[in-house]
């Protein structure tokens, strides 16, 4: 297939009746200044869709906008259409603290609350969302506990501080956090990159494990585990006015052996970035 | 260990054939000559730069001990006041701490009119500072967190400017701020008093509030955010109790701070002989109690002076201590 050089990003068609969260040209500004340029794409329920590029180019503009995380900088604001499950989160009467309820967020760096013990910090989005008494978090805690591959190593110390943990500890009770409040998807921004690959080859497979029930977004400068995790992929890059944008968004195997855009293929196939 | 590869190879550098760091071409060494230093007493040489070096290494250490010299003999000239304070009151007032030293009244005179005790005045300072607690730490408090989690405008670069500047004002004015307000309309009390002291330690406990809670870290907000909790009860929930130590800390520097206030309390709480645990009413304070007492002829009256002294330099020792201990606590025991 000859490479695509046009401006338009080349992308698949995704039958509607399958899309999550559908982006409608998406703008992001740090100030006066745009960031991410006119992004538009649909994220296919229950898959794990990556967000793949250099440093700078967006990705975790694009993948804080879908939670409304991003205006919580200040200074920050977005325009365009999110829409979840039909619902733009972007309407005048929505509220962003109940979309954050239904798309949750893993960070880079994981961020256990530490005046919390463990039971504590799993069952946070809970705690301090509504009542509950503690029989009705125990199951909640176990349950949630061994989905992450947690419950193991920590039944016995659910007191004891979050901190006392390793690393790959850590980001696997924060996606316990996270999957507790039951969202409908779960972004990630990066989770492995402070990880050591032990900790992120097993953060993978809960990924892979937890497609089933959630939709996942995941932004890596990986690109071999946006192979290894994702179905689709979409590429993203600095244009030449310094914005980012969309170049390219295929499935996974598309994307890495017959990319239709150039840059897409040198990326890849590591000539630059 | 994925089903299927789903990645190109990643043989790109092999496969357009540039040369690299490990071609064979930059491995080739093999030389018959041998190697050679260039014709140089080589011992003399090492010697002439030994004198060298241990010429500038003494240099060297004569500097170090006189800077190190010149901070010991400044941080003894900082320390010797503190313990000469502590030591002449200790050493003057600790005969005169007895029990009826705290229990009687000023208003208890034996037969020559003197005072069996001052303990009204030790309880009238507890009910004062009470008073500016109740006023003072909360202000602080919400204004430190108001400055640190929202104050981003020019409102905010205002308040910061005003709480430095009342940090800063002579404490007579303080009290002078407070008669005008309250004695004049409703007469002396242990509220004007408190209110007063109030004015002497916000500052201090917004500022140290803001500065703790700046250190909190922008994943810990941002985490409590995503999980769709609301701003308030981020801030409420999971940054202040992260700070709880350094805010209990800068609490306990502001009581410490406004104790041993005297100027304030002259002309707010004024004085009062008796018990009183009415707030209302005026009330006795030590530090003012111990003003009047120097200045009177009586010499019992300067020893309880003195004591009374003691009592306050060992409650504003006392109060840094906790506060530092608390810090320290609860610092080792996250790390």
């Amino acid at each position: 297939m000859t490479a695509n050089t046009s401006d338009a990003p080349a992308r698949m068609s995704i039958p509607q009746d399958t899309v999550a969260i559908s982006i409608q040209n998406l703008n992001a500004y740090y100030g006066p200044k745009l960031a991410v340029k006119n992004v538009s794409m649909d994220i296919v329920r229950h898959s794990v869709t990556a967000l793949i590029g250099p440093s700078g180019c967006g990705k975790s503009t694009v993948l804080r906008c879908l939670n409304r995380m991003h205006e919580v900088i200040p200074g920050a604001h977005a325009t365009g259409t999110v829409q979840l499950e039909g619902t733009d989160i972007y309407g005048p009467s929505v509220d962003p603290v109940q979309v954050r309820r239904r798309i949750g967020m893993l960070f880079q760096r994981p961020n256990p609350f530490p005046t919390m013990s463990i039971f504590d910090n799993v069952v946070a989005g809970l705690k301090l969302n509504g009542r509950y008494s503690r029989a009705q978090l125990a199951p909640i805690v176990e349950q949630t506990l061994r989905q992450v591959a947690l419950w193991d190593e920590v039944k016995d110390t659910l007191g004891k501080s979050a901190a006392d943990l390793s690393g790959g500890q850590q980001q696997r009770l924060c996606l316990a956090r996270c999957i507790a409040v039951k969202p409908e998807v779960i972004l990630m921004d990066e989770p492995c990159s402070a990880l050591d690959p032990i900790a992120t080859l097993r953060i993978e497979e809960l990924i892979r494990e937890l497609e089933a029930n959630y939709t996942i977004v995941i932004v890596t400068h990986n690109m071999q585990q946006a192979g290894r995790v994702a179905d689709r992929t979409a590429f993203f890059m600095l244009n030449d006015d310094g914005t980012g944008g969309l170049v390219e968004y295929g499935t996974t195997e598309q994307i890495f052996t017959a990319p239709r855009d150039r840059r897409t293929e040198e990326y890849v196939t590591g000539r630059f970035g | 260990m994925s089903e299927g590869n789903r990645v190109l190879g990643d043989g790109t550098a092999a496969a357009s054939g540039r040369a690299g760091p490990l071609d064979h071409s930059y491995v080739q060494v093999r030389s018959t000559r041998p190697l050679t230093l260039p014709d140089v007493d080589v011992k003399a040489r090492a010697g002439e730069t030994a004198a060298e070096l241990s010429g500038v290494q003494r240099r060297r250490k004569r500097v170090n001990a006189i800077m190190l010299g010149f901070a010991s003999v400044s941080s003894l000239l900082a320390i010797i006041p503190l313990v000469a304070i502590a030591l002449f009151v200790l050493v003057q007032g600790v005969n005169s701490l007895s029990l009826d030293f705290f229990t009687h009244a000023e208003s208890d005179v034996d037969a020559f009119g003197i005072p069996l005790g001052i303990g009204n005045t030790i309880a009238g300072t507890v009910l004062i500072v009470l008073v500016a607690c109740l006023v003072g730490l909360p202000i602080g408090l919400f204004s430190g967190i108001y400055l640190a989690e929202y104050g981003r405008g020019r409102f905010a670069d205002v308040v910061r400017f005003l709480a430095d500047v009342v940090a800063g004002i002579p404490s007579i004015i303080a009290g002078l701020v407070g008669y005008a307000l309250i004695v004049i309309p409703f007469g002396f009390s242990a509220i004007a008093g408190g209110i007063s002291l109030a004015l002497l330690m916000f500052p201090v406990v917004t500022r140290a509030t803001e500065e703790v809670l700046r250190l909190v870290p922008l994943s810990l907000r941002e985490g409590g955010l995503a999980l769709g909790v609301p701003r308030w009860k981020v801030i409420a929930s999971i940054v202040v109790p992260t700070a709880a130590n350094g805010i209990v800390t800068s609490m306990l520097l502001g009581v410490a701070r406004v104790t041993g206030e005297t100027a304030p309390l002259l002309f707010t709480a004024f004085t009062h002989p008796y018990w009183e645990w009415n707030p209302t009413h005026p009330v006795s304070a030590l530090t003012v109690t111990i003003f009047n007492y120097v200045n009177d002829p009586d010499p019992t009256k300067h020893k309880m002076a003195f004591a009374g002294a003691l009592v306050l330099v060992a409650f504003v020792v006392g109060l840094n201590l906790v506060a530092r201990l608390v810090f320290r606590r609860r610092l080792a025991g996250r790390t």
